[in-house]
């Protein structure tokens, strides 16, 4: 067995296989750039190697600086995790070369079916399904028709330079292959200066199913049952899971065959990952073989509770499998979301900065978060903006998003934007829920970006019950400060008036009490007590029996309305609350029902017209403003660059315009929505 | 007797009517609550007692005898807030345009003299449209009796000014002497003189709003403290901001408890300084972070945002916070944050509120401006008030305390009873590149020798062991202990007592 392992990644990857290493007694290297000393992977491993700067050339990427490290420290192996040099073959060569092992497969596996074409001739030789279509250039419009009834329809027409849905057609009969064939052709003619088509079968409602493999190098390779990664944004995947609610055992069955058929092809081992595209028949195509662990590999875990680090470092060490296919069952659900450092209202513009508040939810049977930060952690620009993966697992699908739900829900994050609104949203989402969905689920159903969705009855009179209990037991706390007149203190009000938005919604609390109770949840003091508070409100003549251990420094709350589970994020702001409710953040104030009969006449502001401004996106230095007042500027001009996070980032307008005052010189510091000029009306 | 229960009854409801229907309706439709409204928001329900409604003015001239209204203008009378005791006066824009005449002036001087000799907070309510013309030099006479009664209040009892409407002319004095002055964006404004007369006598044009409305109170001027959305919100906003005030300078700060434990431990402010020393990052992190519940209530938030004051609550007992912000201008004192911090300062010390001063300053601001403007006195006030101060002061020096700023900002030599450090602290005359720069001016040329000499003073001076060998610095904690820390040295200095020689006041330089 290996004694000691290097480990040539950062993040969550490189923290979650020291974990295992840990496990399975073997010592641990991390490698680091200048902008990782501070990182998680590098507090948690036994032994840690700075390789080079911030950017990943000059340190993840470099690959005669990790094998150095490796020299430096007799790591006998490298784990490569995904991205950076994992999918590297001449790295693997080069360690090879060094008499390193490489934890992965053999370069030549790596090199074959790192080419889009050579893999796609490899695994139709292999016998896998490979999507029909003419990988020739096609001459004319007959002849279009003829290979598109070839290929059966539908079919796409595409050019060859195409992109962004340009030079696109699809074809279901001869003549929409003809006329497809003409417009394709000179619309890319016309956008990209080259006309050259070809033909493909076009995938009706696509899915993204993956099989994982593992196999070692005594020729034995064994499938790990299949992965669904339909819920991408932009080809990024957002959410997986584990097993796909779309496919049967049969095409579960078929699909595993070839994926085995393939890696034998190629000699694999270790763990592996061949990707397929299935149409709405549940007919499937080879897309790519992944050379490497995935970053979903983990619901994989979860379903089949074997653990895919330590069978590539067993492998990799010459073991044999110590598992055959017949061990490997689907055990329960499992779902992944990825949480990434971005904007999602702002069109998931990436976001950098440090964690000032990061609490991520409990860790157990039923969730797992693999993480590579802590609180004050810095999210960079140089490296992938995933914060953590959260995995739920479930005895049903949908147990285990009701378990996704409640980790999401308590997922508290402050300091950079993330993608948790967005998540939580599909994870309510009615589709997402029965499981019918595409690839093109997030462009169908958010085609003009994402706002969160209003929140149902239920989840609003849970949160108005909540917040007039919670309000209520703190207003009687301000009401205990000292030096109070004598027998005239304050008699705190028991009719109360939520105010969410624009409504008032009107509460009363009939009992609050609160007692000491021993139960060990997130309200203990330091003696492992906790102070239970029952309340009881009435709201539109219903009871509410709302029951927690919420202290008020506690950003999140868990507790029972009615004896259901909810959970919200709360931060005061000022007198009201702020409140994010599954992703979703509101003020809320709860007034007197005087001061609620008042607060009626306050007028509603007009908020300044934002679309007359040019806001900073992000907090930065305005290095540059290319405009004058009185100027008029399109669409798409470049206007102002920011300075942030050592990035230039450019300001452009989207809509033509006049200049009409510049609002701040180049040169000072802005904030984030800070506005830089205003255009005239 | 049942003929004067009656007239009671009526002149009772012709005072709450104020100016009547109509002017009330006017009032509602600017948004603006009327001001027994005000009052209602502001108090514990049904805690507010109302004195004079039966005053009323006593001019004859110009028809004035036929249009008097019970009350005059002004609510005033006392009530609590969290049941603590808070004497109040809120002027009337239904009535004359809540001018003030004498009758006015008389009924604001009575409760301002009441709060004197019981101890307690006065929150004045402006909304008004200036001198009761009519009645001429009794109406300003009546302003200077409360500008008096607002001298002598100061530092004795508590005195918030919320601006909720017009306050022109002479009326800004009465605010402008209190500690405190919160407005109501869009609908309150302040200046000496109005838009008109600036027209006529400098030809300048210029809207109310940018003149003296609340976004040039609270960012360019500073004359305000904060400003808030609405009525209500500014209403609310001030009830939080009482219960971290004492009632008088007799009083201790007042104690509420507190479900947060004194031990609790914030790994991540290890890692909150940054490697770089010119990178910034966010003082206030450190306030939210070590007080409790992360309940900060920030002062003059929009103005020198390089300095920032505040209060908060240590173990349930309020303190006074003020921090030097890396964010804004590297944290450096100016003119305005000299200033800003000073009246802070000063505040706390008069009402016995211990100050928590958290330092990363690399110096005072350089340039013409700031010495025309004349840094070196406004500075002083600082520097004066941190010294003259004897309030427990506790003092943690987090990266740069670089050369007279670092002797302003509550240094050990100033009286600070606990001076604590992180060890990131940098505390010299200055910053290790220009400090090479004058002691190896002969080297200057020579960039490589320059670089070795910077690392030589770096490695000598910009650590926290150079103060702390003389004292100055009384430990070098580690940054997670901060609250910890701080909680006990608050702890031991409860019954701290200093008393500075007799003298009738001290000459600040103002």
């Amino acid at each position: 067995m290996l004694q000691k392992i290097l480990i040539a990644n950062r993040g969550e990857i490189a923290c979650r296989i020291i974990k295992t290493a840990r496990r399975m007694g073997i010592a641990t290297v991390a490698v680091y750039s200048d902008a990782d000393r501070d990182a998680r992977h590098v507090a948690e491993t036994d032994e840690a190697v700075h390789i080079g700067d911030a950017v990943a050339a000059e340190s993840y990427l470099n690959i005669s600086a990790i094998i150095e490290a490796c020299k430096q420290t007799g790591a006998q192996a490298v784990h490569p995790g995904y991205g950076f040099l994992s999918e590297n073959a001449s790295f693997a060569r080069r360690l090879e070369q060094a008499g390193i092992i490489f934890i992965g497969p053999g370069a030549d596996a790596i090199e074959a079916m790192g080419d889009k074409i050579a893999s796609k001739l490899l695994a139709q030789k292999a016998g896998v399904n490979i999507i029909p279509g003419h990988l020739e250039v096609v001459a004319d419009a007959s002849e279009a028709s003829r290979i598109a009834e070839e290929i059966g329809y539908p079919v796409m027409i595409k050019a060859s330079a195409g992109g962004g849905g340009k030079g696109m057609r699809v074809a279901t009969n001869r003549d929409e292959a003809k006329t497809g064939f003409a417009r394709a052709s000179s619309e890319a003619l016309s956008s990209f200066g080259d006309g050259r088509i070809f033909i493909e079968k076009y995938i009706e409602q696509p899915r993204h199913i993956e099989i994982q493999i593992i196999a070692d190098s005594h020729g034995n390779v064994v499938t790990l049952n299949e992965r669904e990664c339909s819920i991408q944004r932009r080809h990024q995947k957002v959410i997986e899971e584990a097993p796909s609610s779309f496919i049967d055992e049969k095409t579960r069955a078929a699909m595993s065959e070839q994926a085995v058929a393939l890696a034998k092809a190629v000699d694999y081992q270790s763990a592996g990952t061949v990707e397929f595209i299935v149409d709405a028949n549940r007919k499937f195509y080879f897309l790519e073989m992944n050379t490497r662990l995935q970053v979903e590999h983990a619901v994989t875990e979860m379903i089949t509770g074997l653990d895919l680090v330590e069978l590539m470092i067993r492998v990799a060490a010459g073991e044999k499998l110590p598992i055959k296919q017949s061990d490997v069952k689907i055990n329960g659900w499992s779902m992944e979301a990825r949480i990434y450092a971005e904007n999602p209202f702002r069109n998931f513009l990436p976001s950098s900065g440090r964690l000032s508040k990061y609490q991520p939810p409990l860790e157990s049977k039923y969730l797992r978060v693999d993480s590579g930060v802590k609180e004050g952690a810095e999210i960079l620009m140089f490296y992938d903006p995933m914060i953590a993966k959260v995995i739920s697992w479930g005895e049903t699908r949908e147990q285990a998003i009701t378990n996704m739900q409640t980790a999401l829900d308590q997922y508290y994050i402050r300091g950079v934007e993330t993608n948790l609104p967005f998540v939580c949203a599909i994870m309510r989402h009615s589709r997402f829920q029965a499981g019918e969905f595409t690839t093109n689920f997030i462009a169908e159903e958010y085609p003009d970006g994402f706002s969160p969705p209003e929140s149902g009855e239920h989840a609003r009179i849970n949160l108005i019950c909540v917040m007039t209990a919670l309000h209520y037991r703190l207003t009687n706390r301000a009401a205990t400060v000292s030096s109070q007149v004598p027998g005239y203190g304050r008699n705190v009000e028991t009719s109360w008036v939520v105010v969410i938005g624009q409504h008032n919604y009107q509460t009363d609390i009939e009992i609050a009490s609160t007692e000491i109770a021993s139960t060990k949840t997130n309200g203990q003091d330091e003696n492992g007590k906790s102070n239970l508070s029952f309340s009881r409100i009435n709201f539109n003549g219903q009871s509410y029996l709302v029951e927690d251990d919420w202290q008020p420094a506690q950003a999140i709350y868990s507790g029972l309305v009615n004896g259901q589970q909810i959970h919200l994020q709360i931060e005061k702001n000022g007198y009201g609350y702020d409140v994010t409710q599954a992703g979703n953040l509101k003020t809320i104030y709860v007034l007197t029902q005087r001061t609620a009969e008042l607060n009626e006449k306050m007028p509603v502001k007009q908020h300044a017209d934002q679309s007359r401004f040019l806001l900073s996106p992000m907090p930065g230095l305005l290095v540059s403003l290319g405009v004058k007042q009185g100027q008029t500027v399109k669409a798409g001009e470049e206007l102002a660059v920011i300075e942030a996070m050592k990035m230039e980032n450019s300001l452009r307008t989207d809509h033509d315009g006049v200049v009409a005052k510049v609002l701040v010189e180049a040169g000072v510091t802005l904030e984030v929505d800070q506005a830089i000029l205003e255009f005239e009306q | 007797m049942h003929k004067i229960i009656q007239q009671l009854e009526k002149k009772r409801a012709q005072a709450k009517q104020g100016g009547g229907e109509a002017r009330i309706e006017t009032q509602h439709a600017k948004g603006k609550l009327t001001a027994r409204e005000r009052i209602e928001v502001l108090l514990d329900q049904g805690s507010f007692e109302e004195w004079d409604i039966f005053v009323e003015h006593r001019c004859t001239d110009f028809g004035m005898q036929d249009k008097a209204i019970p009350g005059d203008g002004v609510v005033t009378g006392y009530g609590t807030i969290n049941g603590r005791l808070v004497f109040i006066y809120s002027q009337d824009f239904t009535v004359f345009g809540g001018s003030l005449s004498e009758a006015h002036a008389e009924k604001i001087c009575k409760v301002m003299d009441q709060a004197m000799k019981v101890g307690a907070p006065i929150i004045g309510i402006s909304d008004s449209g200036g001198a009761r013309i009519q009645e001429g030099v009794a109406s300003l006479g009546g302003y200077a009796e409360v500008f008096q009664r607002n001298v002598l209040a100061s530092g004795v009892v508590p005195q918030i000014s919320l601006v909720m409407g017009p306050c022109a002319g002479g009326a800004v004095y009465s605010p402008a002497i209190t500690d405190f002055i919160f407005m109501v964006e869009d609908s309150a404004y302040m200046f000496v003189t109005g838009p008109d007369v600036v027209k006529t006598v400098t030809h300048e044009e210029v809207s109310a709003e940018d003149l003296g409305g609340s976004t040039t109170h609270t960012s360019r001027s500073g004359v305000a403290a904060l400003a808030f959305e609405n009525d209500v919100q500014t209403l609310l906003m001030t009830r939080r901001f009482f219960n971290f005030l004492p009632s008088n300078n007799r009083d201790g700060p007042p104690h509420r408890s507190s479900d947060d434990s004194p031990t609790r431990t914030e790994k991540s402010l290890d890692t909150l300084i940054p490697d770089n020393p010119n990178r910034p990052y966010d003082i206030k992190e450190i306030i939210g972070k070590v007080v409790d519940e992360g309940d900060f209530f920030e002062l003059q938030s929009n103005y020198a945002k390089n300095i920032i004051i505040g209060f908060a609550r240590m173990q349930g007992n309020s303190v006074g916070f003020v921090a030097n912000q890396p964010m804004v201008l590297a944290g450096c004192l100016d003119i305005n944050a000299s200033i800003k911090a000073a009246r802070f300062v000063r505040f706390c010390d008069a009402f016995n509120i211990p100050i928590i001063t958290l330092v990363d300053v690399p110096g005072f601001m350089p340039g013409t401006a700031q010495e025309y403007g004349g840094i070196i006195k406004h500075g002083a006030k600082l520097l004066y008030a941190y010294a003259e101060c004897t309030v427990p002061k506790i003092t943690l020096i987090t990266r740069k305390a670089y050369g007279g700023a670092y002797d302003v900002m509550a240094s050990k030599h100033l009286r600070g009873d606990v001076n604590l450090a992180w060890p990131s602290a940098e505390i010299a005359v200055m910053g290790p590149k220009g400090a090479v720069e004058i002691i190896f001016r002969e080297e200057a040329k020579d960039a490589a020798a320059i670089k070795a000499r910077t690392e030589e003073y770096r490695e000598k001076f910009a650590n926290p062991f150079v103060a702390g060998r003389r004292g100055y610095i009384d430990d070098v904690i580690f940054p997670r202990d901060t609250r910890k820390r701080l909680c006990r040295s608050l702890a031991m200095l409860r019954n701290k007592k200093l008393e500075n020689p007799w003298r009738k006041h001290g000459n600040i330089p103002l």
